[in-house]
């Protein structure tokens, strides 16, 4: 049995379908890239999978435990479902060091010391020891991010989920979100959403590539950038090649 | 003059400090009764469903669409008639709370709204569920941005609350009145009694001011409120 078990989720939002039929399992500390167009319906799938935008059929397995069930605590499932988010939507009121221990204090309900210790530990693997007791507004982009990225991490998750975690960024603070998750290649199961080819040819295990709200090829980076079956991916690697120059995804 | 003024200043004294202490009194427990209230209907808009929404909606617009002064009259001269009766101060303490009730959740209401829908999700995707995502990410944040707007509604309430002298309670502007009555010396009095509404509301807004300064968190809109000493 795989870690989660995507089947055949759809969704539309009003008249505009935006998932028709997106299957897919992923292996514990497996490193998953979504790579596709914009409204693609990538975003979409990563909602669907924490349920804050339930899909509207089909069905997902987390540790064999249909999240999809209406009975299922979806609370408890969000647990073990880390998620970072484009705008990296840091709790505004809160410390650098109370955004990671926060949820181990109000939802583990881990004793205040012994979270905010956890929560320094976490602050600290993602290079921001110092920035501890800064507010969101008092840090960088990249900053916020790595925040956003110890606070899942905090919470000991079965598997994060990135949402294009660096396309709020200034170019020059990527770097900096990517070697986090990429130290956390084969730790924690990552699915990540996400333009950067580079990144996604270097450290996933495995890349999906989505068009029209379905899975048009997924397989592994060396698969999908030198021997693409579809068209279609030899298509959008080939101008994303173009756009990103030769270093991120030729050769 | 000034001398027979003094001596007509002390002589009221008492009776001024007592009106002074049942507004106080009327202010400071209808402001927070009102505050609980207010929070309850602001959740009830912004998270009920279609029944509480409804229900919020149609307390909200009945107090904001009444006069205040009808709404005591309401609850001391109507009520009695099915049998309710209060006594003066209940009956202001009652109007007064449940009319500022409907000022705060208006105002709650804006504040809850402009927190962004991301800190919603980035809770719930912790595991917190709609009551904790509310009580520990939206409140913290929406009260802070509500301090401003929610001063005004304070600076009102205390001066509204002169409305009770009409249904028979002794608060400020009632002994005035009183007063008056008993030596005509109308525009002293109320002079007096103008000043002292003056230094409350000034008084208070610094108060409030350096309570929102003390709770202020870096990015989260502290726009200061505009006070009489900015104008």
């Amino acid at each position: 049995m795989s870690m989660l078990e995507v089947k055949d989720i759809y969704k539309s939002y009003g008249d505009v379908q935006i998932l028709k039929g997106v299957s897919f399992i992923m292996e514990k500390e497996e490193t998953k890239v979504i790579i596709g167009p914009s409204g693609t319906g990538k975003s979409t799938l990563l909602r669907c999978i924490n349920q804050l935008s339930p899909p509207d059929k089909g069905q997902i397995w987390l540790d064999g435990e249909e999240i999809t069930n209406r009975k299922t605590n979806i609370n408890k499932i969000r647990e073990k479902i880390g998620f970072v988010f484009q705008d990296f939507n840091l709790f505004n009121h809160l410390t650098a060091l109370r955004n990671v221990s926060i949820g181990l204090e109000k939802v583990k309900k881990i004793e205040k010391d012994a979270a905010r210790k956890r929560a320094m530990q976490e602050l600290t693997r993602v290079g921001l020891e110092a920035q501890v007791s800064q507010y969101p507004a008092q840090l960088s982009g990249g900053q916020k991010q790595r925040v956003g990225i110890a606070r899942a991490l905090a919470m000991d998750p079965d598997v994060i989920l990135f949402d294009e975690p660096t396309s709020a960024l200034d170019p020059e603070l990527i770097g900096d979100v990517l070697d986090v998750m990429k130290s956390l290649c084969g730790k924690v199961a990552m699915l990540i959403v996400t333009h950067e080819m580079g990144f996604a040819r270097n450290v996933a295990n495995e890349i999906i590539f989505m068009e029209g709200g379905v899975i048009v090829e997924q397989g592994s980076p060396k698969e999908m950038f030198t021997n693409a079956k579809m068209k279609r991916t030899q298509e959008f690697l080939g101008r994303i090649g173009a756009l990103y120059g030769e270093e991120e995804t030729g050769g | 003059m000034a001398t027979d003024f003094g001596q007509f200043f002390l002589h009221s004294l008492p009776n001024l400090m007592s009106g002074l202490g049942y507004t106080l009194f009327l202010t400071f427990i209808s402001i927070t009764a009102g505050f609980f209230l207010g929070i309850v209907l602001a959740l009830g808009r912004v998270y009920g469903n279609k029944i509480v929404n409804g229900f919020c909606v149609g307390y909200i617009e009945l107090i904001r669409g009444t006069p205040l002064l009808v709404q005591l009259f309401i609850i001391y001269f109507g009520l009695p008639s099915i049998g309710i009766i209060f006594s003066p101060i209940q009956a202001a303490l009652l109007g007064l709370s449940l009319n500022s009730g409907a000022y705060q959740a208006e105002y709650l209401r804006g504040s809850i709204q402009s927190v962004e829908s991301g800190q919603m999700n980035a809770a719930r995707s912790l595991g917190m569920n709609k009551f904790q995502s509310i009580q520990y990410v939206i409140l913290p944040q929406a009260l802070r941005i509500a301090i401003p707007a929610w001063s005004n509604e304070f600076i009102y309430l205390l001066q509204y609350s002169s409305i009770a002298y009409i249904i028979g309670v002794a608060e400020l502007t009632a002994e005035g009145k009183f007063i008056a009555a008993h030596t005509f010396r109308y525009l002293e009095v109320f002079a007096i009694i103008a000043i002292i509404y003056l230094v409350l509301t000034i008084v208070s807004t610094e108060i409030i001011d350096r309570i929102a300064k003390h709770l202020s968190i870096p990015g989260i809109g502290a726009a200061k409120r505009v006070s009489l000493r900015d104008i």
